[in-house]
């Protein structure tokens, strides 16, 4: 066991957690909650851009983050040599 | 072929499939049993997940909801899949390292108390029941419609096929079962809908039918349908009635309960290892969102093609709505299930159909000699009715029906097999009598799972008065309750037993009581159920938001003053952080 090395892991994946959520809750919360009036003044695929956030583009940006955790953490965890493959 | 027929074959066929495939992989250990002995492969386990997420209520409800609801029906999109982006970056790859068979075991492990473990078996339970008993109103919904048998008949049917895979094949079973199922539903409900896309706007990928424009008119679908449904006196679709605060606290709420809900969580046992609990994550909402970016599509399209069909003229005219005698077979079908129901007030033999409660417009229905909205529709029946409204192909229909039965079932078995895991291993193997072999802890689980079917079949026979109520609260309760515990459990080294247990306690009894204040589940309620009386304006749908945020702050403050947790707890916490080396889940 490396202490510290697993310790700067962690941080590195608490990071990552954070990076992560922050576009989920941009993408829901922010897109198609709080500031869903202001964007409706714009289209996204002929539908006002706050109501499209709130019905299908939230959805999207979730399986982007999901695509680019799954990709981040694993070569994160190579990194740390803490991989399980 | 008759209708009729056509659906028993295709309802039928599918159950044949998944009883095949429930022969194919029985469960010869408790290994296999709860958690399929570990090894599915990420993409079967994505979609095995996404069978198992989208339950009647998604399958049947959602976009019905949504078609009524407008804009406050994005809580629910949002809400549902969002979830799942908690549970795949906050929970599932720990507590795939952790490597045990259930949730109250990581719980009563993670915390070193058997009470919290009870407690988390207590909540587990609770929130199960009140689900389970909701898919089994859907299967009956699907039978008694579709099949034309009686409820009772169509319960029973649906309970001899849950009974007989997850009984026998355990997690195994209900795996493979699932991936079936996924397929099965996954193309009832994307059929018609492409069907109906193509049809309104020649455009028959759903998710750009939503923005599209109709052929031979300037406007797109949610402008046409803002201005039909104005011109009734509703509320424009693209419109909310929740505020702000309200619509966010709702989402977080359901986020939040969605990622707490222990039969999806206990999914992420059955992968090999934690990288590919997070794979089988990706492809899990990949599959969901196939369905959830199609569900606003299909209600806008529903609700465009209802109106439609009740307001044929215009609405300035006498004769622009539908006279009853005309009404289409749809219609006749559906009001013998009694989700629809058609009461002429100003006797004039046709259906007006427009928002009544609606003041601003009150004298203009008045002027149109109007006496209150005639036809009351049940939100539920939407997505099943939408292939007719549309006058879609009757083998359509029947695919339909074994969708919605497949969403139901698969739900139902997942359900079942965390309470018979929670009873048997929890329980029994864990707290009550630990001298059990693994062998008797098979049977003992079968029994359980067999003893839940029958009682969830009771419940959705009976469906006490507060159960389509509860289940909408039962997210509230997970978040305000386990979620808090889970996450703390993982991202804490400081958190102890009585921190967890306290701020599972304050959020449960917070929820619960605010809950039952304004809606009064067992009693009548304390306080009108408006917006003007909720604290600080937040809904009792909303209020597991605040439960949470409670259950946090309780949490981190009684575990600061008291002894921190032990060494070898400590020493738990920091492996379950680090991905390399997870074993077969097992018991012990």
């Amino acid at each position: 066991m490396h202490d510290s090395s697993h310790r700067a892991y962690w941080r590195a994946n608490l990071a990552l957690i954070a990076r992560c959520l922050g576009l989920w809750f941009l993408a829901s919360f922010g897109g198609g909650i709080v500031f869903r009036d202001a964007l409706d003044a714009f289209t996204v695929l002929g539908v006002p851009a706050g109501f499209w956030f709130a019905q299908q583009g939230a959805i999207w940006v979730f399986l982007a983050v999901l695509a680019y955790y799954g990709w981040a953490s694993h070569r994160l965890d190579q990194k740390f040599d803490v991989d399980d493959d | 072929m008759t209708l009729q027929a056509l659906t028993y074959l295709v309802v039928g066929a599918s159950f044949a499939l998944y009883i095949a495939i429930a022969l194919r992989t029985r469960a010869a250990n408790t290994g296999d049993f709860y958690v399929a002995g570990g090894g599915v492969h990420p993409i079967a386990n994505g979609m095995a997940t996404a069978a198992d997420w989208m339950s009647a209520a998604s399958f049947i409800s959602m976009a019905g909801l949504i078609a009524f609801l407008g804009y406050d029906g994005s809580v629910y999109l949002m809400g549902w899949t969002g979830g799942y982006v908690l549970l795949a970056l906050l929970l599932a790859p720990y507590l795939r390292k952790f490597g045990k068979f259930t949730v109250p075991d990581f719980i009563g492990d993670r915390y070193d108390s058997s009470t919290a473990r009870l407690v988390a078996v207590l909540c587990l339970i609770f929130v199960s029941f009140t689900y389970v008993a909701g898919q089994m109103r859907g299967v009956g919904i699907v039978f008694s419609r579709f099949l034309e048998v009686d409820l009772g008949v169509g319960l029973v049917i649906g309970m001899a096929i849950v009974f007989f895979y997850a009984v026998l094949g355990g997690m195994k079973g209900i795996t493979y079962t699932q991936v079936a199922q996924y397929c099965v539903l996954i193309t009832a409900y994307t059929v018609p809908a492409i069907f109906i896309a193509l049809q309104v706007t020649g455009m028959p990928l759903p998710q750009l039918a939503f923005g599209a424009t109709l052929p031979g008119e300037s406007v797109t679908v949610l402008e046409k349908l803002d201005e039909v449904v104005t011109e009734l006196g509703f509320r424009a679709y693209t419109d909310g009635a929740k505020s702000t605060l309200d619509v966010f606290c709702v989402t977080a709420a359901l986020m939040a309960g969605t990622a707490g809900l222990p039969h999806v969580i206990v999914r992420f046992f059955t992968v090999p290892k934690v990288s590919d609990a997070r794979r089988s994550a990706f492809w899990a909402l990949t599959f969901i969102a196939v369905l959830y970016t199609t569900a606003p599509a299909v209600g806008a399209l529903a609700r465009l093609n209802l109106h439609a069909t009740l307001q044929p003229g215009p609405v300035t005219e006498p004769a622009g709505s539908l006279t009853y005698a005309e009404r289409p077979s749809w219609m006749k079908t559906w009001e013998a299930t009694g989700l629809l129901r058609f009461e002429d007030k100003n006797g004039d033999g046709r259906i007006q159909y427009y928002g009544d409660t609606n003041p601003a417009f009150a004298a203009q229905a008045e002027a149109y000699g109007w006496a209150g909205n005639e036809l009351t529709v049940d939100p539920d029946i939407l997505v099943l009715a939408n292939p007719e409204i549309a006058q879609l192909p009757d083998w359509v229909i029947a695919l339909i029906a074994a969708g919605g039965i497949a969403a139901a079932l698969s739900t139902a078995a997942g359900l079942l097999l965390v309470i018979s895991s929670a009873v048997s291993h929890d329980l029994l193997r864990r707290t009550f009598a630990p001298e059990l072999t693994d062998k008797q802890e098979l049977r003992a689980g079968r029994l359980a799972a067999a003893g839940a079917i029958l009682l969830a079949g009771y419940l959705g026979y009976n469906p006490p008065g507060f159960v389509a109520q509860v289940v909408a609260f039962a997210f509230g309760l997970a978040a305000a309750s386990l979620f808090p515990a889970l996450l703390l459990g993982i991202f804490s080294l400081r958190m102890n037993a009585a921190g967890a247990i306290s701020g599972m306690l304050t959020g449960l009894l917070f929820t619960l009581g605010y809950i039952v204040a304004f809606k009064g589940v067992f009693m009548a309620p304390l306080f009108p159920n408006t917006a003007d009386a909720w604290l600080l304006g937040i809904s009792p749908e909303g209020i597991g938001a605040l439960g949470m945020v409670l259950n946090f702050a309780v949490a981190l403050t009684v575990s600061a003053l008291t002894a921190p947790p032990s060494p070898a707890t400590r020493a738990l916490v920091e492996n379950l952080r680090i991905p390399r080396g997870a074993g077969d889940a097992e018991a012990h």
